[in-house]
């Protein structure tokens, strides 16, 4: 009990933190690209950034329209954050450590059905952009909060689709079974090309990030859904995208590298608990090659247009993804039979 | 667990009475998605995991985005809403006591306490609920798919933009 909540706080303190490091990844990967230097006043590198950042966000004015609905304005970036946060709880980080005689495994829950799970929060986590769009009661943040709406419900089931293949295969909907399986043969997206590259566009959709920033896309909406938004609350919705934008990470590299796996560590005979933490800091690696991903795309990439956003998912992703699960079924049939 | 299952159906019956009772439809809107996270609750109480998730992704997820998208486009609040004459409120409380007194007298001795079935702790498993629904109800499950798609295709067809207004 007490490592679990020992570990319960851990994954929310890293999670934050890698949250905060990638506001500071993500202006200095801008900078790189653009070529310039990115912030660097702040501490050696800027690397105090972050903080200087947050203390900024306290510190504001907290400012509420005057014709916004009170208390609804107020929940939308808590549910933007909560069900950010949430979704950590059932990611297998790492192995099974031994804790001087007790096993105890990286993972604070590992229900039956831990990718629906998964998508529960996804789907909870809309109401954030919506509730806040809309109480603030501005044609903005109302369009912005829309779009956000219509964009993740359409994405959300092409995400669906490719992980009914990957479930196919796997048998299973725990993420430490898909794990446990890519450890004891190849990663999942040796078979499941196709659905890792569907999943990864619905994940960047789902997270709100370029090239489908529609929701808050400064060219037309001014700020999108969060226009009204000012201090703390403002900062709390920008904050939940780049959590966001680390679970979607872990959870990219649990479904289809392997997760925490590295291969042929296993052979080497080193003590279990350096193999655990070895392959604890292998999965913080692949997360971090796939937030580079989301900041390298959004960088290079400019955003689509709302008609083509849409023609994109309703008529591109979706007819694919069920070709892939067709195609994942056949395969397994030929393979296994009944 | 006895304390935990009270309070998701004191929440649950709370939130619905919100739902009929709000004035705001979005407020009620949100009574009710509060409403379906707790029902989720008294699923995992039971240990049915998969029908909480799919209850929480289907209904609060999907069905209730839909819901709150269209009141907001609609923009639907109490300057909008239609006034009920006196007469009407009076006709409408009278009707719903006399249901009311007729479901009371209906249950009064039928009431049981009983379970039909013994609790099985594995049925709402993800196994046990697929198992079922690919062999027990195979054919419903796979009829109601056909029923869900002529619904898709039926509204595809409302929503389709014409072409040519003057051929049709």
């Amino acid at each position: 009990m007490i490592p679990t909540v020992i570990f319960l706080v851990a994954l929310l303190l890293v999670t934050l933190g890698v949250a905060a490091y990638a506001t500071y990844a993500e202006r200095k990967v801008a900078a790189f690209m653009q070529d310039r230097i990115g912030p660097d006043r702040a501490g050696p590198f800027g690397l105090l950034q972050p903080i200087a950042d947050g203390v900024k966000m306290i510190m504001k004015e907290d400012f509420m329209p005057a014709s916004a609905n009170r208390w609804l304005f107020f929940l939308g970036p808590a549910i933007a954050m909560t069900t950010a946060l949430l979704t950590g709880v059932v990611i297998p980080w790492g192995g099974t450590l031994d804790l001087g005689g007790t096993a105890f495994r990286l993972q604070v829950a590992d229900p039956d059905i831990g990718i629906l799970y998964v998508f529960a929060m996804v789907s909870i986590g809309v109401y954030g952009i919506m509730l806040g769009g809309w109480a603030s009661n501005n044609k903005y943040a109302l369009y912005g909060a829309i779009r956000a709406a219509s964009q993740m419900v359409s994405y959300e089931l092409a995400m669906g689709m490719s992980i009914v293949a990957l479930v196919i295969l796997t048998g299973s909907l725990s993420l430490n079974d898909i794990v446990e399986q890519q450890r004891a043969g190849l990663w999942n997206i040796v078979y499941q090309p196709l659905g890792f590259l569907l999943f990864v566009i619905c994940a960047f959709a789902e997270c709100n990030r370029a090239p489908f920033d529609l929701p808050e896309c400064e060219t037309e909406l001014v700020g999108g859904y969060h226009t009204e938004y000012s201090s703390m609350k403002l900062g709390f919705y920008l904050f939940a995208e780049y959590v966001n934008m680390f679970i979607s990470s872990a959870v990219i590299s649990t479904l289809y590298f392997g997760g925490y796996d590295v291969p042929f560590l296993d052979g080497l005979g080193l003590p279990q608990n350096v193999t655990v933490v070895l392959g604890t800091v292998a999965l913080f690696l692949k997360i971090t090659f796939f937030i580079f991903l989301f900041m390298w795309v959004r960088w290079t990439l400019p955003r689509f247009r709302y008609d083509q956003l849409m023609d994109l998912g309703w008529k591109s992703l979706i007819p694919l993804a069920i070709l892939n699960v067709l195609l994942t079924g056949v395969g397994y049939y030929l393979k296994n039979g009944i | 667990m006895l304390t935990l299952f009270y309070l998701f159906a004191a929440i649950s019956v709370l939130c619905a009475l919100v739902v009929v009772a709000a004035r705001d439809p979005v407020n009620s809107v949100i009574a009710l998605i509060v409403c379906f996270l707790s029902i989720a609750g008294h699923y995992i109480l039971l240990n049915a995991q998969f029908l909480a998730v799919v209850h929480i992704i289907v209904y609060t997820g999907a069905i209730m985005v839909l819901f709150l998208f269209v009141i907001m486009l609609l923009n639907l609040n109490k300057a909008t809403e239609p006034q009920r004459s006196l007469a009407t409120r009076v006709a409408a409380v009278v009707a719903g006591g006399l249901v009311l007194l007729t479901l009371l007298a209906a249950v009064r001795h039928g009431i049981s306490v009983e379970p039909a079935r013994d609790f099985d702790i594995g049925t709402g498993l993800v196994r046990s609920v697929g198992r079922s629904l690919f062999n027990e109800f195979l054919l419903p499950f796979e009829v109601s798919s056909v029923l869900f798609l002529s619904a898709m295709v039926g509204a595809v067809m409302l929503g389709r933009r014409e072409k040519n207004p003057q051929a049709a």
